[in-house]
């Protein structure tokens, strides 16, 4: 085998290892987007309950990705969760945007939606949301049901 | 005389023992020597580039087949489980994240190690069984920097070219039946894997494994064919010991790197 014939053959070898890194890290990994190389910025959000949130869960506003969890830890002062999104900083939220944990599909995964408010100043990094609701979890949900559908019958008994 | 014979017994098992201790302290030396002398054959590139066409080039095409296979029967078996769930749109997040967490890298190298682990083996054993290591030495060429070192070295560049290789064609091939023969939607089977994919959890780690595997896998092949005993049998032996130490070695390392991993 001549030395030419198989430095082409490695070099052909290395670049195809090299396109297939490239096109694991552009189309599996998404890797342009929200990997940090454009800019982010830190915001909070404290909630009553998490329900089934997750680190790295996405950051929503009208369905488009904005941001995403990137810590949750437990406020040791006033027991709420605090929830760090690291947000794109082409996107800014006015100062009373509200955040809502949300479920995508009925067993899907968790996330945080924000909707937009009218005060025309916008949060800086490292500000707090305020309006938050916390997220639906199913135990309470049916507990709740269950009490109602408990005392409905209840009550046109008593009127008879 | 049952004394005697539970005697033989416990010699036979401690003599084994100390073998087993003896050879891998034996390994380790000489990784440390190809260490130490690999500075002179990485010098002289070629060497190792000639390896690399061997070890890597020549196995890529068992790489592309069985990686393409492996994608398709991801997404035909991965399919017929989520659908059950009403979730086959995850098929995408789930054909990607096994075959870069695990199948890329541990089948990519066990197809390696039998591959081109066996062909380094029996070479260097052949090597030895015909004097070439002897006369070496004599010419004073060093024969661990001229004969094994480019091998390991072109064997631990190989690997994660290889394993990358196999994941691309695993996801090709898991699109094309998820997509293609099934049907599913093209846009979700992509965005469900760039959401579920991170680069350093997934990729990266993944490409950390298949190097460790390379190293291991050889490591393990040129160190069985240096120490393979100088006859016919002795290196057929040598390369049947190097597949099942390599096959094994890689599995139990692999437990170990994903349980520090993910």
């Amino acid at each position: 085998m001549k030395r030419a014939t198989i430095d082409l053959w490695v070099g052909i070898f290395a670049a195809l290892g090299c396109a297939a890194v490239l096109f694991l890290a552009l189309k599996t990994a998404n890797l342009t987007v929200g990997s940090g190389s454009n800019g982010t910025y830190s915001l909070y959000a404290e909630f009553d309950n998490i329900g089934g949130l997750k680190v790295k869960a996405p950051v929503k506003m009208a369905g488009v990705v904005v941001g995403r969890v990137t810590d949750i830890r437990l406020d040791n002062k006033s027991f709420r969760a605090r929830a760090t999104l690291e947000m794109d900083k082409q996107y800014q939220f006015s100062r009373d945007v509200s955040a809502e944990i949300l479920t995508s599909g009925l067993l899907g995964e968790q996330y945080i939606g924000l909707l937009q408010g009218g005060d025309p100043d916008n949060l800086a990094a490292g500000d707090t949301i305020k309006l938050t609701s916390s997220a639906l979890v199913l135990e309470q949900l049916i507990g709740k049901f269950m009490l109602n559908a408990a005392e409905k019958p209840a009550a046109p008994a008593d009127s008879h | 005389m049952a004394d005697s014979s539970s005697r033989n017994l416990f010699a036979a098992f401690g003599h084994r023992l100390i073998e087993a201790v003896w050879k891998l302290g034996f390994v380790c030396r000489f990784f440390a020597a190809i260490l130490r002398d690999s500075g002179a054959s990485l010098r002289r590139f070629p060497l190792v580039i000639r390896e690399i066409y061997f070890a890597g080039v020549l196995s890529m095409i068992i790489i592309v087949v069985s990686g393409m296979f492996v994608g398709m029967v991801l997404g035909l078996q991965g399919y017929s489980t989520l659908v059950r769930f009403g979730s086959a749109d995850a098929l995408g997040a789930l054909v990607a994240l096994s075959l870069l967490r695990e199948l890329g890298p541990v089948l990519a190298a066990l197809l390696f190690a039998s591959r081109s682990g066996s062909a380094i083996t029996a070479e260097i054993g052949l090597m030895k069984a015909t004097e070439q290591l002897d006369a070496m030495a004599v010419m004073a060429v060093n024969p661990i920097a001229r004969v094994v070192a480019p091998r390991f070295w072109a064997g631990v560049l190989s690997m994660p070219v290889l394993a990358a290789i196999f994941n691309v064609m695993g996801i090709f091939g898991g699109y094309f039946v998820g997509v293609t023969l099934i049907g599913l939607d093209h846009g979700t089977f992509w965005s469900q894997m760039q959401n579920a994919v991170d680069w350093h959890t997934d990729i990266v780690n993944g490409l950390i494994k298949s190097l460790v595997f390379g190293a291991a896998v050889s490591l393990i092949a040129v160190f069985e064919g240096f120490d393979a005993k100088p006859t016919a049998e002795g290196v057929s032996s040598a390369t049947t010991r190097t597949v099942v130490t390599s096959a094994l070695t890689i599995l139990a390392l692999d437990f170990v790197l994903t349980a520090f991993m993910f």
